[in-house]
């Protein structure tokens, strides 16, 4: 089996996959990194969302052959502390209803607000579109709100 | 203080643990009541934990799926004890019958567990005020507890209540201790953020999807590809040879692949070579609609409800009305994909995973691997969505079978299109409603209903409210598993029953609001037949979401539909507010109008009320499942539309109208008037009624 060297969190691992394995699979079986959730496996729902070189990636449909020297951070690896702008907002809002989504959706945010620091909610539509079966919609939109007036930078 | 009160004999089990601390739980089978009093080890059935160390850690008995019971329940008991809200750990119960039912459904938990937790809470802090009292040696009276202490009054000295935990477990239980009156609360009704929040946004493994055992192995299980369907034979050969893969087993009609991680698994899987064989019809969803046109075009045997002479009613009317509802079938499709883990080796059966059934599920597991119950242990996750999906064990059965069959531990992982193909479905609908009118008035109400399974109350609005009433019901026969999906029944009872109102409404010239109301005062005052709800709550949500939504006000392009609805003894009154953009239209905003009793956590019931009306407009406008010989023709969110961002109201403002009265539904209440007000503003705005669900069917939205 091909053996992939690459960074996840700025460590760096080692893994042996099938080059068709997506990131998804590699991170939560065999990284333990489960964070990143299952939710479609056809890039749909967004709960598998991680950064690659900075850029928000749907991982069930990115194979770890693609993965080469790119930087990859996952929702474990967003602040030391768990105290991404992002991270804060979602609890100040209480966003989350099961949560399994979230995961995903704070890392969509988070590429969005390193984009566009400060997006008008037509630029939230438009750009998150990650699915939450519990509706939380409504506070997403305004966590990213609030991630904004806290500094909600990377 | 107020009733009611704490009965020693049914409900109290202090006890002493094993090097310290107390444990308060409570039970009202009391069979093994002497044991905990004697002061066994520590065993974690019970709801609250106190350690020498002052570290509290409280029990969430019913499982978490969305609807924050982890919080609210806990919330409870906290509210007795008057304990630092801070300092509360909190876990998830096992399955353990101390906790009486742990079922999750119905809108239940808190409506079921209102008076006992906070029974258990007022114990906890009875018995440490006692411990203070004794120490200083003034009386209970003298002292009060606060904040995670007790405080003599006299001296306003404290002591912190881990200090006191010991001593509290052996001293006596009063006979009557008194709960706190409303008014008193502090942390019932004000906004708690839900206890694993941090850990939701750190991505820690709180869920059954992340279960992770020494000598696991990951299963992905080809099913039956068609309802009706069933294994005829498979050849492994290809798909032992896929790297990872370990076993592959038979289980009922169904091949299970076994691997060292997921990803095999699929591949595993999709190597299989599977002859499957009909073993029952395979049926289509324009069959059912076929079928369902026929049945509504005969009376059923029996009426479900029947009050005074619809037909005369209808011959004497100078206006009738006569049209047809539908709804389609819907997947839960909860975020987290099904899965549960089991280990069941040497006649023992250890499960964790996902489920709303925790007792139906070990005792089903049980009887199929023919063990005893009490071989069966079950832990519960955190889960990702339940919507109904989890209240058959299916899935925990499955795994079981498969870990015995496989002889190692297991955690079987559905894939979406497993997810969709093998659900129990929200049954699809057909209504055929028709409305007598003279002079004005409403005269006569007659609905007909059919359903792939079928079910409603009779008695329910508008029911009560008008003279000549005819309810009937027919049930389509399939082979197409359908069960609870949110607000069962309500949810299409509601669609067709409010938009037909506000048909009516448009018929008689009248205001929607003004009608219902109308209607209602009827209701309460000369009610017909039987009533399944009180009028006056009734009227209380459609008022109080009238003001907030300033309804009757007209702006430029803004379009309000109104509907209502009481579901889980809660009412709900809901108006949406569209503007058209190019000739589509975009939801703006909603105001919702809910009694629920007294609400236990204003942020997380906000949130449920938002979340519900969310889930419903997007089912309303984009989501349906359809079959074709058999098979889901929609198997993953491509083509299972779902709600986004884009198209949620920018905001969904939540009234409640205040009570003090135990604590009704609110999980579900929230979705289903949600729909038909849609379908009513896009009348407003359109001129056209909405009369099948998903609406996008007929309309394209912004």
């Amino acid at each position: 089996m091909p053996k992939y060297n690459f960074t996840v969190n700025n460590k760096q691992v080692s893994v042996e996959a099938d080059a068709d394995t997506p990131l998804l699979w590699v991170l939560r079986d065999q990284l333990n990194l489960v964070g990143t959730k299952y939710g479609c496996g056809v890039a749909q729902c967004g709960a598998c969302t991680i950064h690659y070189n900075g850029n928000p990636i749907r991982s069930c449909q990115f194979p770890v052959a693609g993965v080469g020297a790119g930087k990859v951070v996952t929702i474990e690896g967003l602040s030391e502390k768990g105290d991404h702008p992002v991270q804060q907002a979602w609890v100040e809002m209480d966003v989350a209803q099961c949560g399994y989504c979230q995961s995903g959706q704070i890392m969509a945010a988070v590429a969005l607000l390193k984009k566009n620091p400060k997006p008008t909610d037509e630029e939230i539509d438009s750009t998150i579109t990650n699915i939450c079966r519990c509706g939380t919609n409504v506070r997403i939109r305004k966590a990213i709100h609030m991630a904004v007036s806290k500094g909600g930078k990377l | 203080m107020s009733t009611p009160s704490v009965s020693r004999r049914n409900f109290l089990r202090v006890s002493m643990i094993a090097g310290g601390g107390m444990l308060v739980g409570f039970s009202t089978l009391g069979n093994d009541e002497k044991q905990e009093l004697d002061g066994t080890p520590f065993s974690p059935n019970a709801y609250i934990k106190i350690s020498p160390d002052g570290t509290i850690t409280m029990m969430s008995p019913n499982p978490e799926i969305g609807q924050g019971v982890k919080t609210s329940l806990v919330m409870l008991i906290a509210e007795e004890m008057n304990v630092d809200w801070k300092k509360i750990q909190v876990e998830i119960a096992p399955l353990d019958a101390k906790y009486g039912s742990q079922t999750t459904g119905g809108s239940g938990a808190i409506r079921s567990r209102y008076t006992p937790l906070r029974q258990a809470g007022a114990t906890a802090r009875v018995l440490l005020i006692a411990a203070a009292a004794d120490t200083w040696g003034v009386a209970a009276a003298d002292c009060y507890a606060e904040n995670g202490f007790v405080v003599n009054k006299t001296s306003g000295k404290k002591i912190a209540f881990g200090e006191l935990a010991t001593k509290a477990a052996s001293m006596p239980v009063p006979a009557n201790i008194p709960l706190k009156d409303p008014k008193e609360f502090t942390i019932i009704g004000t906004r708690v953020k839900d206890v694993d929040a941090q850990a939701i946004v750190t991505g820690k493994p709180l869920f059954g999807i992340d279960t992770r055992r020494e000598g696991m192995l990951f299963a992905v299980v080809a099913r039956p590809p068609a309802h009706g369907k069933k294994l005829q034979s498979f050849d492994d050969s290809a798909a032992l040879k896929v790297t990872g893969v370990k076993k592959v087993v038979q289980v009922k009609s169904s091949v299970a692949v076994l691997a060292t991680s997921t990803w095999s698994a699929i591949k595993g899987r999709a190597a299989l070579k599977i002859n499957w064989e009909d073993a029952s019809k395979l049926e289509s969803t324009t069959d059912h609609k076929k079928v369902f046109k026929e049945l509504l075009s005969k009376p059923a045997a029996t009426p479900n409800r029947n009050d005074g002479d619809v037909d005369a009613a209808m011959s004497a009317a100078t206006k009738l009305l006569d049209v047809y509802y539908e709804v389609p079938v819907l997947s839960h499709a909860q975020m987290e994909p099904l899965n549960f883990y089991a280990d069941v080796r040497d006649g023992k059966a250890e499960l964790y995973g996902p489920t709303q059934v925790p007792q139906n599920l070990v005792t089903s597991v049980a009887r199929e691997l023919n063990i005893p119950v009490a071989n069966v242990t079950l832990g519960l996750p955190r889960q990702g969505g339940g919507f109904g999906r989890k209240l058959r064990p299916d899935n925990g059965i499955e795994a079981a079978l498969i870990s015995q069959a496989a002889q190692c531990p297991v955690q079987v992982q559905w894939t979406r299109e497993d997810d969709m193909q093998n659900d129990f479905y929200r049954a699809s609908g057909m209504f055929r409603f028709k409305a007598a009118i003279k002079d004005g008035n409403l005269e006569a109400w007659h609905q007909s209903f059919v359903c792939l399974s079928n079910g409603r109350s009779p008695d329910t609005y508008p029911a009560g409210a008008l003279k000549n009433l005819r309810i009937e019901s027919h049930s389509l026969p399939t082979n197409i598993p359908t069960g609870p999906w949110r607000a069962p029944t309500h949810n299409v009872q509601a669609f067709a029953n409010e938009c037909f109102m506000d048909e009516v409404a448009t018929e008689l010239k009248k205001d929607p609001v003004a009608l219902r109301l109308e209607l209602l005062k009827k209701a309460k005052e000369q009610p017909v037949g039987r009533l399944a709800y009180d009028a006056d709550k009734f009227i209380s949500v459609i008022e109080l979401v009238a003001k907030i939504s300033n309804w009757g006000k007209s702006s430029p392009n803004t379009y309000r539909g109104f509907s209502t609805w009481f579901s889980f003894n809660s009412y709900v009154a809901q108006v949406v507010e569209l503007k058209m953009e190019n000739g589509k239209p975009k939801i703006t905003k909603v105001y919702c109008a809910v009694h629920c009793g007294k609400v236990v956590n204003l942020s997380g019931a906000e949130n449920q009320v938002q979340g519900a009306v969310v889930d419903g407009l997007g089912h309303a406008m984009f989501t349906k499942l359809t079959f074709k010989d058999g098979a889901a023709v929609q198997t993953n969110f491509g083509s299972y539309n779902f709600v986004k961002m884009r198209s949620t109201p920018l905001d969904v403002e939540v009234a409640f109208v205040p009570s003090e009265e135990n604590p009704t539904g609110l999980g579900e209440p929230g979705l289903p008037p949600i729909a038909p007000a849609l379908a009513n503003a896009l009348f407003a705005a359109t001129g056209k009624r909405f009369r099948r669900m998903p609406f996008v069917d007929d309309i394209q939205f912004a």
